[in-house]
């Protein structure tokens, strides 16, 4: 197999500066937002006593399972041995940093007191999943990052089988970490489901394949360094059955709670008369996030496309977000039942429906951790060789400068 | 050992004391004791009582550290002895005319602009007095406190006796 | 169970202050028998029971007197204004039976939002009460995501004229708290005081540990619930007529 020669990208034309401003000009503004937050209090966002967490959180989650699932890329390449992967474990890697980074900040720019990070880092009740998670994240960050320089210093390469399978066990971990913050309300009908931390996993690998996808294509379409179709086609593929399994699992934590009479109430909120949250379940998660990616992905001729495969992973990220939205914010709109069996009122919103309407200071601070997450990850392989000069066919495929042409439907 | 081997133990050795050097470092700047300054208190309203709940060198020193131990004690057990509470405190030191310890002649505010230190306590305590404490004041200074916190303030005070000479009320 | 000196002493002091009073007065001298030095124990529990039946429809007594006492600002806008007590109104699906009731914090002996509290900011106090220690709240509002009584407000704004014993301000999450302050004292939560007062007589707080306290009697005699008993919380506050 051919040595893959890594390098930094030359990044010194307009294109790149004006990239990398225009993210800056986003994370100044997200910073802005939660400067603006923070002083006037949280009366300027959506967010209120019913629904207490808004769209940071779905941006902070969606960015924080992205992140723990892109670095599947990677341990499939070192953890299950497959040799065309390799070349992309080093970017995988780096997109799981940023993308945590990314999603953390938000995260904590929302916190009403965002000064007191300090407190949150240096008084733990162990008894809190929230807790467990400040020691999952950071220890990510590191093990990803020991793992990042096992694959990128040669004297280290030996290692880097072992740093990916801790690193891929500790993604596992991760992930039911952060299902488990919502799997652990028994309080609420949404949350109340041992499905919810699995149902994150495999959120995590299509969502992180999606964003590494929609990256490779960019990075590699914008340097015009080649990216032959072994690889791509591989990519998508894989992306496909796991958008399937979303769907799947979607279909299951749905069935599974109809199956339960007292969460009738709230799936015939979701799948029916829930409104906005209807909507985003049936049009922006099943529909855009999951049939028409499958449709475009298993199709003989649209899933050959280049921009068809840029689509639809733009689609899933859209049907991403959307399902994460109906995870939090539905689920906090629906009411708590408090009195079965009774019609409930008050002056605190009880028996109603929860109320948000996304502020402009929340959406900033949201697009802001995600320009954040990008511009590091577009600066880092500027400054260290995290791409290889070509992911063209022979580059990759050991196999494939021998075969014959037809075969590669076979990969594909 | 082999050549991967010492090259993982030398990483692992560089970064254990990269980290012990960084926290190290953050304690010295954080931990060190603050050298005394100048008092600011021209114009500023001392207070009701005639005597502190501890000499002033010592407050000026160490209230911080009181009010800490005693808010752990009043919001988590419930102990709520007179002497180093947040509230005793204003109850004697807001000014009369401005019935504030905050504001320009504040007590906490004007000392806290001065050395340039931000107190947080007032976005959510009432900086205002809340019962007249001409009277009661020299009787709270010496008026039962927490063992705790009483431990805490007697060592407090032989360590600051010992270490240099404590000057007195400007 | 072996107690520490200090509990020791509160056992002590509340049997000798039992033994020595009249009935009536007992509650007030129970909370002083553990004086300003001494830390709370778990040799009480404090709970407040709710007869329902007595709750008329359109009083709110108890939301006033709870506003009032600890200085919550009316001035904002509905979804954000802080409830520490609110009436609910009940109707029955099937037969339209029609009551009110108040609802608060149940302090729950199992608070799950001191279980998920990542700073322990949300705690529950030896004695019972569970409340938030502003110092280290971060204002992540999980706690708010983990209630199953929707017993919590955060504080969405800045805030003035907090009152001297109820320190509150913004970016931080809080609950019912029993008036602590006023039960450190000796006395009882103001939402009682004006039920009973002004009211309909439907609140009675008390040590539930203390078998001669009226709550404690009342509960042991008397029919009464928590609200959704299957979370299995042990709550502070029970109801009756529901
Ligand atoms: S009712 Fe809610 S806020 Fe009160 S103790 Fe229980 S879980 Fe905590
Ligand atoms: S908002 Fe405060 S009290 Fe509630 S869980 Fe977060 S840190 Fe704890």
């Amino acid at each position: 197999m051919k040595f893959t020669d890594f390098r930094e990208i030359e990044g010194r034309s307009l294109g790149y500066w004006g990239l990398l401003g225009f993210l800056g000009i986003l994370i100044v503004a997200g910073l802005a937002a939660a400067y603006y937050m923070e002083s006037n209090g949280h009366h300027v966002t959506g967010m209120n006593n019913q629904i207490v967490w808004g769209i940071p959180h779905v941006f902070a989650v969606f960015m924080i399972v992205s992140a723990s699932g892109v670095l599947n890329v990677a341990s499939i390449a070192s953890v299950f041995g497959r040799a065309m992967y390799k070349p992309l474990a080093r970017l995988s890697g780096l997109l799981a940093i940023t993308l945590l980074i990314g999603g953390l900040t938000v995260l904590v720019l929302d916190l009403g007191k965002p000064d007191r990070l300090i407190v949150a880092m240096t008084t733990y009740n162990f008894k809190s999943i929230f807790a467990w998670n400040i020691f999952l994240y950071t220890g990510f960050m590191v093990i990803v990052a020991v793992y990042l320089w096992m694959m990128m210093e040669r004297r280290m390469n030996v290692f880097t089988k072992h740093a990916g399978m801790v690193a891929f066990l500790w993604r596992l971990t991760l992930t039911t970490g952060t299902g488990s913050i919502f799997g652990f309300l028994i309080a609420r009908e949404a949350y109340d489901s041992a499905l919810l931390a699995p149902m994150f996993i495999i959120m995590s690998f299509s969502f992180g394949l999606a964003i590494f996808i929609l990256y490779t294509m960019a990075a590699y379409n914008l340097t015009g360094r080649p990216l032959g179709d072994a690889i791509l086609h591989r990519l998508k593929n894989l992306l496909g059955v796991f958008v399937a399994a979303v769907l799947y699992f979607a279909l299951v934590y749905h069935l599974t709670n109809l199956y339960m009479t007292a969460h009738h109430a709230f799936e015939k909120f979701i799948l029916l008369d829930g409104g906005v949250y209807t909507a985003l379940f049936w049009i922006g998660q099943v529909l855009i996030g999951g049939v028409l990616p499958l449709l475009i992905l298993f199709n003989g001729q649209l899933g050959r496309s280049r921009p068809m495969i840029a689509l639809a992973a733009a689609l899933v990220l859209v049907g991403a977000f959307c399902q994460v939205y109906v995870i939090i914010v539905g689920g906090q709109a629906f009411p708590l039942i408090i009195f079965p069996g009774k019609i409930v009122s008050s002056s605190f919103f009880d028996g109603a429906i929860g109320q948000y309407r996304p502020s402009l200071p929340e959406v900033m601070l949201g697009i802001g951790g995600v320009s954040l997450a990008m511009a590091m990850t577009t600066f880092a392989i500027k400054v260290l060789p995290f791409l290889p000069l070509s992911l063209a066919d022979e580059d990759v495929d050991p196999h494939h400068a021998a075969a014959a042409k037809g075969t590669e439907a076979a990969h594909a | 050992m082999t050549h991967h081997n010492k090259t993982v133990l030398g990483a692992w050795v560089t970064a254990i004391v990269a980290i012990a050097a960084f926290l190290a470092a953050a304690y010295a700047f954080t931990g060190g004791p603050a050298k005394p300054v100048p008092s600011p208190l021209t114009g500023v309203f001392l207070g009701k009582g005639k005597k502190c709940v501890a000499p002033v060198a010592i407050m000026r020193r160490y209230h911080m550290q009181f009010l800490l131990h005693q808010r752990d004690l009043t919001v988590h057990e419930g102990i709520r002895t007179q002497r180093f509470l947040l509230t005793n405190c204003v109850d004697c030191h807001a000014d009369p005319k401005t019935n504030s310890v905050l504001g320009k002649h504040g007590f906490c505010a004007s000392c806290h602009a001065y050395a340039a230190v931000q107190i947080d306590c007032f976005s959510c305590h009432s900086p205002h007095p809340q019962r007249e404490q001409e009277t009661a004041t020299s009787a709270i200074a010496l008026a039962p406190q927490h063992s705790r916190i009483a431990e805490m303030v007697s060592k407090t005070m032989v360590t600051e006796l010992q270490s240099e000479p404590v000057d007195g009320p400007k | 169970m072996s107690l520490d000196r200090r509990q020791f002493l509160a056992v002590g002091g509340a049997v000798l202050a039992s033994a020595a009073l009249a009935p009536g007065m007992r509650l007030v001298e129970l909370a002083e028998a553990r004086s300003p030095d001494q830390a709370v124990t778990n040799a009480q529990r404090w709970g407040i029971l709710v007869d329902t039946t007595r709750c008329a429809e359109g009083c709110s007594a108890c939301v006033s007197a709870c506003n009032k006492e600890n200085g919550l600002q009316q001035n904002v806008r509905l979804d954000i204004r802080p409830q520490w007590i609110r009436t609910v109104t009940l109707q029955d699906e099937q037969t339209g039976y029609v009551q009110t009731l108040p609802m608060m914090c149940q302090h729950c002996e199992e608070p799950p939002c001191a279980d998920v509290c990542p700073t322990g900011a949300s705690f529950r106090r030896a004695d019972g009460i569970v409340l938030v220690d502003r110092h280290i709240c971060i204002g992540c509002r999980y706690c708010m995501m983990a209630c199953p009584y929707k017993a919590r407000s955060f504080v969405h704004e800045n805030l003035t004229g907090q009152r001297a014993d109820v320190p509150r301000g913004k970016g931080t999450v809080e609950g019912c708290n029993m008036c602590v302050h006023r039960v450190d004292e000796g006395r009882i939560p103001a939402c009682v005081e004006a039920c009973n007062y002004d009211g309909g007589k439907a609140l009675t707080f008390g040590d539930m540990r203390d078998p001669a306290s009226e709550i404690a009697k009342r509960l042991a005699t008397q029919q009464s619930e928590e609200i959704r008993p299957n979370l299995n919380l042990d709550t502070g506050v029970r109801y009756q007529g529901l």
